[in-house]
């Protein structure tokens, strides 16, 4: 069992870059066993492709553009994940979903893909996501738990 | 008939491209290149440790991380006169070129070739044949019939499944594809195996640089890697000798696959040595420095105006007095306002924005006009490559003229360095000034083990900042050309920051005199068979290897097609 959780958005937007505080929360909250590994992937994600190769499971921390609540979170699957990029609600799908599609081709997809993804309030300029999502951070972070859990990994929480 | 084009994605990433071209008679006649989106970092650095701006810029670009990194230490070692250690001149050299060589793979596999290359024409392909020929230039061992008979079968199961990934927005079938089926399927083999070829490249960023894809270990001063020769947490000598086995795989494939496909595909698309070439002033950096203070390189730049190399004037040490005072950059057509008005040199840079609609004679760009001496001017890979041959550096001549000697022998007539002024001749300087990159790896790689035999495991120098105003900047030559940051340090505090990256040379709008940037003026008399596939402006516009070059491929969410297209 390999697990891959990647954060993915631009640190430097607000908003935009919540999977990427997601993905430190998480290894600020948990110790994470070998098996997992927490990438910040910001918006490089064909820099990543060495490390999501046949991976077990790929959990992508993202943004996503849904028309709901500022906060809102969403879960998709792997089946809902096409339809996903193909209608393009976040804005990293071009360097994502060519990544995912690249390792299709070579036969080295990860087995299963899960993204938990959160309604952005906004993209403006500024290194801290907006104080509704960042209330929610804890949140998304116990999504992202859940699904490593899910998938049979034992995260032991941290002291404090 | 005048018909107005208008290619623009509607996704948000950074570095964002619309161009607009009117197209008269089958060919380009007047064309606008218009960055889409603000880019703001220069406010978010202001008040901040200028020893935390790396990591900052460096989160500017998914792609271009690395370059913003060094470069931005090597604004602030400027301004504050700092020295650098030659191991962390060499880690950083070293850096700086697998980073390169993996960005340029990348580009021409991956983000460009398919401008050229009909994918699905290679499901047609006589395997056999296709072997047969590719094995007369190379002697690759993956260009046996038994690969390409492979690949040709992944390539059906590929497409059965329906879901075309990175080839769904290919232009297959258009009248402007002309390689062979054969000569399709080699190139989608190599696609495949430039796959993996890249990662190598990145494992050799990651091993140095702790982490990718964003690097850990710079530092104003030096490097943060600690050098020792018994200790497995720092950098051993085994860990240089894992990185050379990983060199050793990356100059296979540059110098046996990339640069014999550019120079085949080349010839079959020799045309396009007519379109393309656009403005012909060319500025570089000089690279690789070698010394502490950055005033010996191991590769050379400069400036070319007018595509006369015996003009060629050289770019001598880090903070350079004849490249300093020459730039400035012009808003008249961009989307900010200056408190006076002209260009501004970067140093007195302003960054306020003034959002107008898109005016084809007014305000239509996020990018700024940035200026030489008053001139445009084109960076990238082409302007380094001519640089480095005006001033005599000898691998890049070499590797010239072997791609030259390549294509000459493909059309049966001699091609020179002119034909590099042009649309194809950017990938093919593109592909030398990778192979160069890699024999700078091997280099370095050298110079840094023999520095650490002599003893010296020194890797940083502690920066003081002082009261009062300093004022500094870098360069890098990136993959995409000359990048610059400037920056004002006020009592150790960023006062003043500003970025000149690639694209704003390359993408800028036109200046304050009117004068077209370098895409927009490369576009003029670019053919167009079909403005509702405008393929022809994608490979001019991508030989650049404009920032996610993907972008300009992607789908308009209400029409479906990639382009809008109005009547005039």
């Amino acid at each position: 069992m390999r697990a891959v959780v990647l954060g993915v958005g631009n640190i430097l937007l607000s908003d935009e870059g919540i999977g990427v505080h997601a993905v430190r929360a998480l290894a600020e909250r948990y110790v994470l066993p070998p098996e997992a590994e927490a990438i910040d992937g910001g918006t490089s994600a064909m820099d990543c492709l060495d490390q999501l190769a046949s991976a077990d499971l790929l959990l992508i921390a993202d943004c996503v553009r849904g028309g709901h609540e500022p906060g809102t979170l969403v879960r998709l699957g792997d089946g809902e994940l096409n339809a996903f990029f193909r209608t393009k609600i976040s804005p990293h799908q071009v360097g994502l979903s060519d990544v995912l599609a690249t390792l299709n081709l070579h036969g080295i997809a990860p087995a299963r893909t899960v993204l938990i993804g959160v309604e952005p309030k906004s993209f403006g300029l500024g290194m801290e996501p907006t104080p509704e999502l960042a209330a929610r951070l804890p949140a998304i972070v116990e999504a992202l738990a859940e699904e490593l859990k899910a998938a049979g990994l034992t995260l032991v929480p941290r002291a404090g | 008939m005048s018909k107005r084009i208008t290619i623009d994605p509607i996704t948000r990433i950074e570095g964002h491209l619309r161009v607009d071209a009117e197209i008269n008679d089958g060919k380009v006649t007047k064309a606008w290149s218009s960055g889409q989106m603000w880019r703001g970092v220069e406010l978010i650095l202001l008040g901040r440790d200028p020893r935390d701006a790396w990591a900052i810029t460096q989160r500017i670009c998914g792609v271009c991380t690395t370059v913003h990194a060094i470069t931005s230490v090597r604004a602030v070692e400027n301004a504050l006169k700092l020295e650098v250690p030659l191991n962390a001149q060499f880690i950083r050299n070293m850096i700086q070129a697998a980073h390169a060589i993996h960005d340029h793979i990348v580009h021409f596999y991956h983000l460009s070739a398919l401008d050229f290359v009909d994918v699905v024409s290679a499901l047609k392909a006589d395997p056999v044949k296709a072997a047969n020929w590719i094995q007369q230039y190379s002697d690759w061992p993956m260009n046996s019939k038994e690969v390409m008979i492979a690949t040709q079968e992944k390539l059906k199961a590929f497409v059965g499944t329906g879901q075309l990934g990175p080839f769904t927005n290919g232009y297959w079938g258009h009248p402007a594809m002309k390689l062979s089926p054969e000569i399709n399927l080699v190139a989608v083999a190599h696609y495949l195996q430039a796959l993996n070829v890249q990662r190598e490249a990145n494992k050799i960023v990651t091993i140095l640089g702790s982490k990718t894809p964003h690097i850990q270990n710079l530092a104003v001063g030096g490097v943060a890697n600690p050098i020792a020769t018994d200790s497995q947490s720092v950098l051993t000598v085994d860990r240089l000798y894992a990185i050379k086995t990983q060199i050793d795989k990356l100059a296979d494939f540059v110098k046996k696959v990339y640069l014999i496909d550019v120079a085949a595909i080349g010839s079959v698309y020799a045309d396009w040595t007519k379109y393309g070439a656009g403005v012909m002033n060319y500025l570089s950096a000089p690279d690789f420095p070698i010394d502490t203070k950055g005033t010996e390189f191991m590769y050379p730049g400069g400036y070319i105006p007018d595509g006369d190399l015996t003009k060629y004037q050289a770019i001598k040490s880090f903070g350079d007095d004849y490249f300093g005072k020459g730039v400035e950059e012009s808003v008249k057509h961009s989307w900010y306002t200056y408190s006076k008005e002209g260009p501004l040199h970067p140093y007195k840079g302003e960054t306020t924005p003034h959002y107008t609609d898109f005016q084809d004679d007014g305000k239509y760009s996020w990018l700024k006009a940035p200026t030489f001496y008053g001139k445009r001017a084109q960076v990238g890979p082409l302007a380094a490559v001519l640089n480095a041959v005006a001033a005599g550096h000898k691998p890049t001549t070499a590797y010239v003229t072997k791609v030259l000697d390549t294509v000459s022998a493909l059309v049966g007539a001699k091609v020179g360095v002119d034909a590099l002024h042009s649309t194809i001749g950017r990938h093919a300087a593109r592909a030398v000034r990778c192979a160069v990159m890699l024999d700078l790896l091997e280099a370095n790689w050298q110079k840094l083990i023999d520095n650490i035999g002599k003893g010296d495991v020194a890797t940083f120098n502690k920066p003081v900042f002082p009261k009062g105003e300093i004022m500094g900047f870098g360069f890098h030559e990136a993959p995409r050309g000359l990048l610059s940051h400037w920056t004002v340090i006020r009592d150790g505090k960023i006062a003043n920051y500003q970025c000149v990256v690639p694209s704003t040379w390359n993408a800028g709008p036109r200046s304050e005199d009117g004068t077209p940037g370098p895409y927009e003026a490369s576009l003029i008399d670019n053919p167009v068979a079909d403005p509702e596939q405008p393929l022809e402006i994608l490979r001019t516009i991508h030989s650049f290897d404009p920032c996610l070059a993907c972008a300009v491929h992607v789908h308009d969410q209400e029409t479906g097609k990639a382009v809008k297209v109005t009547a005039v």
